[in-house]
């Protein structure tokens, strides 16, 4: 009887399984439990069916290759080789590759991330910024030698001739893709020149488009201070791109006439507002000059002399008024005239005159009652009851 | 009036932007349109409206025809190459 070492059996069996055509290049089916991703970048988990489990290590070299975050409960098909780990005393299956089940691998992975950065508010509609009505200059991010560009260009320069546009060339798919797209929307924030950028690409398969879904693609744009419109052909879903884009455009053409305005139907447009403005103020005048027809047609300014013999009979009317009040005053102001004048016939100095008074008066006016009023020599008047003398005095007395 | 006000202040500066103008623009022929103006104010505006739509038509005419760019960053400073293929059928 051969006795064998813990070692010789372990080695053994491994040399067994190794040689097996089947366990070295094999897919197996089932579903994902207990699934631990080392800090190494390692996965280990445990795959499992109703009756069955079997141990799976995924090295990091493979599963850095994964588009999507493989869960527990997820179901799969993993591809691989099973052989023994020797250490443990424990078959494994050695994973190079594992696809989900049901869904492909890329649409897994796209759910994912959507689900993760929707979930940070990264889609959200506040966050959209307008874009401009009249940008100076248009950056374009896409391929130098594809459709797209030439479509931009196209569309660009029919809608608005002296349009600036300032192309970054990248490639759009690829591995480098990604990475080279996320670095030129920062090259466009910091060179500052344009108000506006398209992003994008012409149509292609879902794997043609995948730059437009990844992660560091989408984390640019959301980024950019600067408006970005997303131009990514497509027929059926929207990428990634799309949802974080500012604007949203199905192609790069339909991108180029969301971002450039068309002179031309501005133009149009501005004409008619002129004509509009026109209109408006015609109707003004002429809304103003009816005003005023309006008031020439009244009453008053048609006949105007029925106005006036109005006025001319009230006029009248107070004269008459006016003329009674005044004789009745005239009336009473000569009776008390005849009664002062009766009164004043008494006082009368004439009447004293007469008796053969007389009244001496200056030159300048000053009654006499006074010798020593008068100097020798002064002219004086003296009133009589019939005329005047003028004299001079030849000497004074006094009293 | 508050829309009134806010177009008092442009008699055809021409350093306002076209979008600017032609929201100053819209916003006469609104003010037209309603006819409550004093009709002083009234030619005033459309004075003003159509200084707006000859700053905004002209803005629109394209004096010059602008070169465009292929930019590339080349050791962190920004490259500009003439972009040419453009023309062929436009």
């Amino acid at each position: 009887m051969q006795i064998f070492s813990i070692s010789d059996v372990t080695s053994y069996i491994k040399h067994v399984l190794d040689r097996d055509r089947t366990l070295n290049s094999i897919y197996v089916r089932g579903e994902i439990s207990n699934f631990k991703r080392h800090y190494s970048g390692h996965c280990y988990f445990t795959l499992k069916d109703s009756d069955a489990t079997i141990k799976v290590v995924m090295f990091r070299s493979r599963s850095q290759l994964l588009k999507y975050a493989p869960r527990d409960g997820m179901k799969v098909v993993v591809g691989g080789k099973i052989t023994v780990f020797e250490r443990d005393g424990q078959y494994q299956l050695y994973a190079d590759h594992m696809v989900p089940e049901g869904v492909g691998e890329l649409s897994l992975a796209y759910e994912q991330l959507k689900e993760k950065l929707a979930a940070e508010g990264l889609f959200d509609e506040l966050h959209k910024k307008p874009l401009p009505f009249m940008p100076r200059a248009v950056g374009i991010i896409t391929s130098p030698t594809g459709a797209a560009i030439r479509d931009i260009i196209t569309v660009a320069k029919r809608r608005h001739p002296g349009i600036s546009l300032v192309l970054f060339p990248v490639q759009v798919q690829g591995i480098e893709a990604p990475g080279q797209i996320a670095d030129a929307i920062r090259a466009f924030n910091d060179y500052g020149q344009v108000d506006v950028m398209i992003v994008g690409r012409g149509g292609g398969s879902l794997e043609e488009l995948w730059a437009f879904n990844d992660e560091k693609v989408v984390r640019a744009i959301a980024a950019s201070t600067i408006p970005v419109v997303s131009a990514i052909g497509h027929e059926t879903d929207f990428t990634l791109s799309d949802f974080v884009a500012d604007r949203r455009s199905a192609t790069p053409s339909q991108a180029a006439e969301i971002v450039v305005p068309d002179i031309y139907e501005l133009g149009r447009y501005i004409r008619t507002l002129q004509d509009l403005i026109a209109t408006h103020m015609q109707a003004i005048v002429k809304d103003k000059r009816q005003m005023v027809l309006q008031y020439r047609q009244s009453a008053a300014l048609q006949r105007p002399m029925d106005l006036l013999t109005d006025k001319q009979q009230q006029v009248d009317s107070f004269l008459q008024r006016l003329c009674q009040v005044m004789e009745q005053q005239i009336t009473a102001k000569q009776h008390n005239f005849s009664i002062q004048a009766e009164k004043l016939a008494m006082l009368n100095p004439l009447a004293v005159l007469a008796r053969g008074y007389s009244i001496t008066r200056t030159k300048d006016g000053q009654i006499v009652s006074d010798s020593s009023q008068i100097l020798n020599d002064q002219e004086i008047e003296i009133f009589l009851a019939k005329g005047a003398l003028c004299a001079r005095v030849c000497s004074t007395k006094e009293a | 009036m508050a829309m009134a006000d806010k177009i008092n202040h442009t008699n055809g500066n021409n350093d306002v932007c076209f979008e600017e103008a032609l929201g100053k623009l819209e916003l006469i022929v609104k003010l037209l349109e309603k006819g409550e103006l004093k009709l002083e104010d009234s030619l005033d505006k459309f004075a003003q409206g159509v200084a707006l739509s000859q700053i905004c038509l002209a803005k629109l005419t394209v004096a010059e025809k602008k070169i465009d760019k292929i930019l590339q960053k080349e050791q962190g400073i920004f490259v500009e190459k003439p972009l040419l293929f453009t023309e062929e059928n436009s």
